[in-house]
């Protein structure tokens, strides 16, 4: 394959991240403290430097030489999931070994290199990143496939070891076992995808699902394969009906862990969806010509969107019935999670450039947001032990003002309260939505943004105006002082990133005009299949 | 332009500046930043160009704030906006002035979270972008949640968390059509944006249902505002739990902005809606006034009082405003600029005998004019311009909004047929009666009669022994109520100027009611004469009515 010059530049980010893993690993082991605690800061330092290599090395040319499906997908994706990385790696920042680093420095322990996992937590956090951004730069199944296991395999990791509470085990393993479930139904989907199209490069499939559709309509076996590939990376978005896992291993997980599982896996998921789905093409998504005519929408094979139709409503509904039935802060943002999701999955429907865009958006706005509020709650500790009950942040304002402020912003800004981040990302996703005529699915998240003012307001308030309580006199900042300044970042993040809003948008738009394998925004299904076999015979 | 963002940006800047201030220091930024807000808003006014022919003042578009939903951050006023937005930064200084006392507890807190809300309110006013509104409207809710949540009575965290949850609700659908709007515009001219102009000029051609649908969805969002019966049930909670200051803006800006968004959006952009429905409001309206008028008469709580009274006060704005001609808009843009001021009045001079005997309770409270006679003076005014008596400022309102509806039925030589008639205005015209009731039986119970104090508690006798609140009005209190009393009086002898300037907005919005009604009232006499038809009536006695 002669694209594979361009293939290695577009990597360049993930290997250097890769080398940093490596070495992570390693210098856990050193015996000295100063060069374990020397781990986060590396592991910051690497992300920070790939993230400086991202914008040299992910050209649109080189994109498109290596043939992904959408070049410029990546161009803001990755950046996201580097820059976040930086903020939940600060989370976790000496929550990692508290106790045994602990143990040791008083004497009580000696250093004993197979119980020290600061080392390979920190490492797994750079795999878990790899693999999400391997991923923007898939171009066929298998690498799907593998990326997608290597953001999994590690979080399953990372919930067992990242923190001291029993439940942790407990909330890997369900983890695990769920996550080799969700695995084997979209293996399963991508073989019958294969089975049909004979190919497993997306281009290949692209070409041979446009080819159906031009011919007598995508067949049964193809369409069965998308579903259940759709189905089973619900469970990487914890979308219904795959969601069921979130509340308890939100709430087993080490609430640093819990912050990364909420960002990571669910931008992994979204972006396989994005790209599997534009293999299908939402053609015929430009709703209005240049001159203002309405042309009929085709968009996605009508099972695939009853399917994504019913996804998105069910998940929307029960995230956010459910958050309103928990007394558990985390359970409450584990439902809050889902709720999301069900949003985004709007997004997906609407397909087309403003749906990626709007999902691009809302993506960044959710992480945001979501890390704001877990970074609070992970910067505090009652007894040394986590956060728990919402009751436990009642009055939090008196002791810890900072982080009563961060879950209020974050929380208003969860619900959409203008003028916090989380309400553009909203509108723009809405915006989206009428753009591909989804006017009750808008109908449906208005009304469920209503319901989730309920709980939002809870996150909100108790924190700031409730009384303290007995147990929450007890609670204490963490002796790390890293969650409460990423939790700091985050909350001002969600009230100044909102005056860039056209930054921020532009940077995330996937350009569609110059290459001649996008056939998004092909106004009808026939030129795009034309199209599609244009570029398929341009092919090398 | 940039007085405009002066004025919405002063009390922002100020915020900041408490934050990082001393508690006494940040009482007077709070105060110098109002007064800035005010003055730019002020010199504005002196400069504006609009007042008589009813259009916006600064129309260029703003800079662009998300180019790719076609969002700006456009301001520019038109003259009833501009009377709103004045009437919110006239009131700002006064109740930062009345809160000086009143507040003891996370002081600086209160003062940056109540010049936010100034800002937000003003900021809902000046906008000419639907989201920049949509921004300043709901954003609102976080400082009075706040206030309310932190420096009120005993339930207030029920009252804050019910007030949010009705407005967001609401204020959600309203959003939803918003963006319906701004999707037509899209289709039929290509491009998004959500100038509220351009956005009026696409839903006036939508076809009917559509237009009905918008109206609904647009009507519950402000309906909750206003507060609309069956949706005001927040409301009284709300006023008796907030701090004074927070009722005072509650009342005076922020339940405007539920009628200055009917007046702005639900009416001018769906009038084929807006004809269909009216009815409904209006009777929704009656109701209000009647019901609200029923329980002020049985309230002891002089707070709750005041609250029910401006729900039936704001029925009686919004019957004048869906009696659609310009008489009864012109009455009701008048009487929310004259509720602001007598009800914002009114809640200051019971939160000041509330500060001296901490009771609100009308069965325990009486005789207080032998007491305090200053106060008394001044609440007595306040209670005639409330009640409306002639050459106060809430007569010529309530006059307006009630001679609208009566002379809405018939086409005369306004020529704005309307469907409301004498049967609706007699009927509010009631409330009037028994608002005159109320408000004086309030007067003579805690005015008048024999003096009746409670027993004084600890605190108010710490506080006078201190000395800090003499028993009549304080220099400073005197200066709070005297420009309200001024504004009352002036508007009371001197409305024409006033009117003058909001009637080319009224007939602006009103633009295209008189069609949409005719052919309501067409559509009806057709289906009464498809009626007779059916049961083999000859003549059909209707018929001469309609033109």
């Amino acid at each position: 394959m002669d694209a594979i010059g361009p293939r290695l530049m577009l990597l360049a980010p993930e290997i250097l991240l890769f080398g940093a893993a490596v070495v992570a690993a390693v210098l856990g082991l050193s015996r000295r403290h100063s060069v374990r605690a020397f781990l986060p800061i590396l592991t910051c330092l690497a992300l920070i430097a790939s993230l400086a290599v991202m914008p040299i090395t992910w050209t649109e040319t080189r994109a498109q030489e290596a043939q992904l499906v959408l070049p410029m997908f990546g161009a803001f994706i990755k950046p996201l999931l580097a820059a976040m990385g930086i903020l939940l790696v600060l989370v976790s920042a000496g929550s990692v070994d508290r106790s045994f680093e602990a143990a040791v420095a008083r004497g009580r322990t000696t250093f004993d290199p197979q119980r020290v996992v600061a080392g390979e937590f920190h490492a797994f956090v750079l795999f878990s990143l790899i693999g999400a951004m391997l991923l923007c730069s898939a171009t066929d199944l298998i690498w799907i496939f593998l990326a997608v296991e290597l953001v999994s395999l590690p979080t399953y990791v990372m919930v067992a070891v990242g923190g001291s509470s029993r439940r942790s085990g407990e909330a890997a393993i369900k983890y695990f076992f769920l996550g080799a479930l969700s695995t084997a139904v979209f293996l399963y989907g991508f073989a019958l995808i294969y089975g049909s199209t004979g190919s497993l490069e997306l281009q290949g499939i692209r070409t041979a699902l446009g080819a159906q559709a031009a011919g007598s309509g995508i067949d049964a076996m193809a369409l069965a394969g998308l579903i259940l590939a759709v189905l089973g990376f619900c469970f990487k978005i914890t979308a219904v009906p795959m969601h069921f896992y979130a509340p308890d291993v939100y709430e087993g997980a080490p609430t640093h862990v819990t912050a990364f599982l909420a960002f990571v896996p669910k931008v992994a998921g979204f972006v396989v969806l994005i790209v599997l789905l534009a293999c299908v093409g939402w053609t015929g998504h430009s709703l209005v010509d240049g001159d203002g005519v309405r042309v009929p929408y085709a968009g996605l094979p009508t099972p695939l969107t009853a399917v994504l139709w019913m996804v998105a409503v069910l998940t929307m509904t029960l995230g956010n019935v459910g958050a309103l039935l928990q007394k558990s802060v985390k359970r409450m943002l584990a439902y809050s999670s889902v709720a999301h999701s069900g949003y985004l999955v709007i997004g997906l429907l609407s397909g087309g450039a403003a749906g990626i865009e709007a999902i691009s958006f809302y993506l960044l706005a959710y992480g945001v947001m979501t890390t704001a509020s877990f970074a609070a709650i992970a910067a505090l500790e009652r007894r040394g032990e986590e956060i728990n009950e919402i009751n436990d942040l009642a009055g939090l304002r008196q002791k810890q003002p900072a982080m009563a402020w961060m879950l209020a912003i974050s929380g208003a800004s969860l619900v959409g309260l203008p003028p916090f981040l989380g309400f553009f990302g909203k509108v723009y996703l809405f915006v989206a939505a009428f753009e591909a005529d989804q006017f009750a699915l808008v109908v449906i998240a208005v009304l469920n943004s209503a319901v989730s003012a309920l709980y939002y307001l809870r996150l909100a308030t108790v924190p700031l105006v409730a009384p303290p309580s007995a147990r929450s006199e007890e609670v204490e900042r963490v002796p790390s002082r890293w969650p409460w300044i990423a939790a700091v970042v985050c909350g001002i993040g969600t009230v100044i990133l909102p005056g860039f809003l056209n930054v921020l948008v532009r940077s995330a738009e996937v350009t569609t005009a110059p290459s001649a394998a996008v056939t998004l925004g092909s106004p009808a299904a026939d030129t795009a299949s034309a199209s599609l076999s244009s570029s398929a015979s341009e092919r090398p | 332009m940039s007085l405009i963002w002066t004025s919405i940006l002063m009390p922002v800047i100020g915020a900041a500046l408490v934050a990082v201030a001393s508690v006494r220091l940040s009482k007077w930024i709070s105060l110098l930043a109002t007064l800035g807000s005010l003055a730019a808003l002020t010199l504005f006014a002196f400069e504006f160009p609009a007042w008589n022919n009813g259009q916006y003042h600064p129309v260029e578009a703003g800079p662009a704030w998300l180019d790719a939903a076609g969002i700006r951050l456009s301001v520019g006023f038109d003259t009833v906006s501009l009377l709103l937005a004045l009437l919110t930064a006239f009131l700002m200084p006064l109740c930062i002035i009345g809160s000086y006392t009143a507040v003891t507890e996370r002081v600086k807190e209160y003062y940056g979270w109540f010049l936010l809300l100034g800002a937000s309110i003003i900021l809902a006013f000046a906008a000419r972008d639907a989201i920049l509104f949509y921004v300043g409207y709901e954003f609102t809710l976080v400082p009075m949640t706040i206030l309310i949540a932190v420096y009120g009575g005993t339930e207030r965290r029920v009252a804050a968390i019910k007030m949010f949850l009705y407005t967001f609700l609401g204020s959600m659908f309203m959003l939803a059509a918003i963006i319906y709007v701004a999707w037509e515009h899209r289709v039929s001219s290509g491009a998004w944006t959500f100038d509220i102009d351009a956005l009026t000029a696409t839903a006036v051609r939508l076809p009917a249902s559509a237009q009905y649908w918008l109206f609904a969805s647009l009507m519950i969002g402000f309906a909750v505002k206003v507060p609309l019966f069956p949706l005001h049930t927040w409301l009284p909670l709300a006023h008796d739990q907030a701090p004074t200051a927070g009722s005072v803006i509650l009342a005076s800006a922020m339940l405007k902005l539920g009628t200055y968004g009917n007046y702005r959006f639900a009416l001018p952009m769906a009038p084929a809606g807006g004809a269909e429905l009216m009815v409904v409001v209006a009777v929704l309206s009656i109701v209000a006034i009647i019901y609200a008028s029923l329980i002020c008469w049985v309230q002891t709580d002089a707070k709750k009082l005041i609250a029910y009274s401006s729900v039936a006060h704001l029925g009686l704005c919004m019957l004048g405003l869906f009696a659609l001609n310009p008489v009864g808009a012109e009455g009701a843009v008048f009487y929310m600029v004259n509720h602001g001021l007598s009800t914002g009045a009114l809640f200051l001079c019971i939160g000041m005998f509330y500060e001296r005997y901490h009771t609100k309770d009308t069965d325990v409270l009486g005789g207080l004019a032998k007491k305090m006679p200053v106060w008394a003076t001044f609440m007595v005014l306040f209670t005639l311009a409330s009640i409306g008596l002639p050459g106060l400022n809430g007569f010529i309102g309530e006059f307006l909004c009630l001679g609208g509806t009566f002379i809405a039925e018939h086409d005369g030589q306004s020529g704005y047929p309307g469907v409301l008639g004498p049967r609706f205005a007699v009927i509010a015209g009631l409330g009037l009666i028994l608002a005159a009731m109320y408000l004086l039986i309030l007067l003579g119970k805690i005015v008048w009669g024999p003096l009746r104090e409670p027993h004084h508690d600890a605190a108010h006798d710490h506080a006078a022994a201190q000395g800090t609140l003499p028993s009549d009005l304080s220099a400073r209190e005197i200066l709070v109520l005297t420009p309200l009393a001024v504004a009352c009086i002036w508007l009371g002898v001197q409305p024409q100027p006033m009117l003058k300037a909001i009637e080319p907005c009224a007939t602006r919005m009103l633009a295209k009611y008189p069609d949409e009604v005719r052919q309501l009232k067409e559509r009806e006499a057709q289906m009464a004469a498809d009626a007779a038809d059916a049961s083999n009536l000859a003549q059909l006695p209707q018929h001469g009515g309609v033109r």
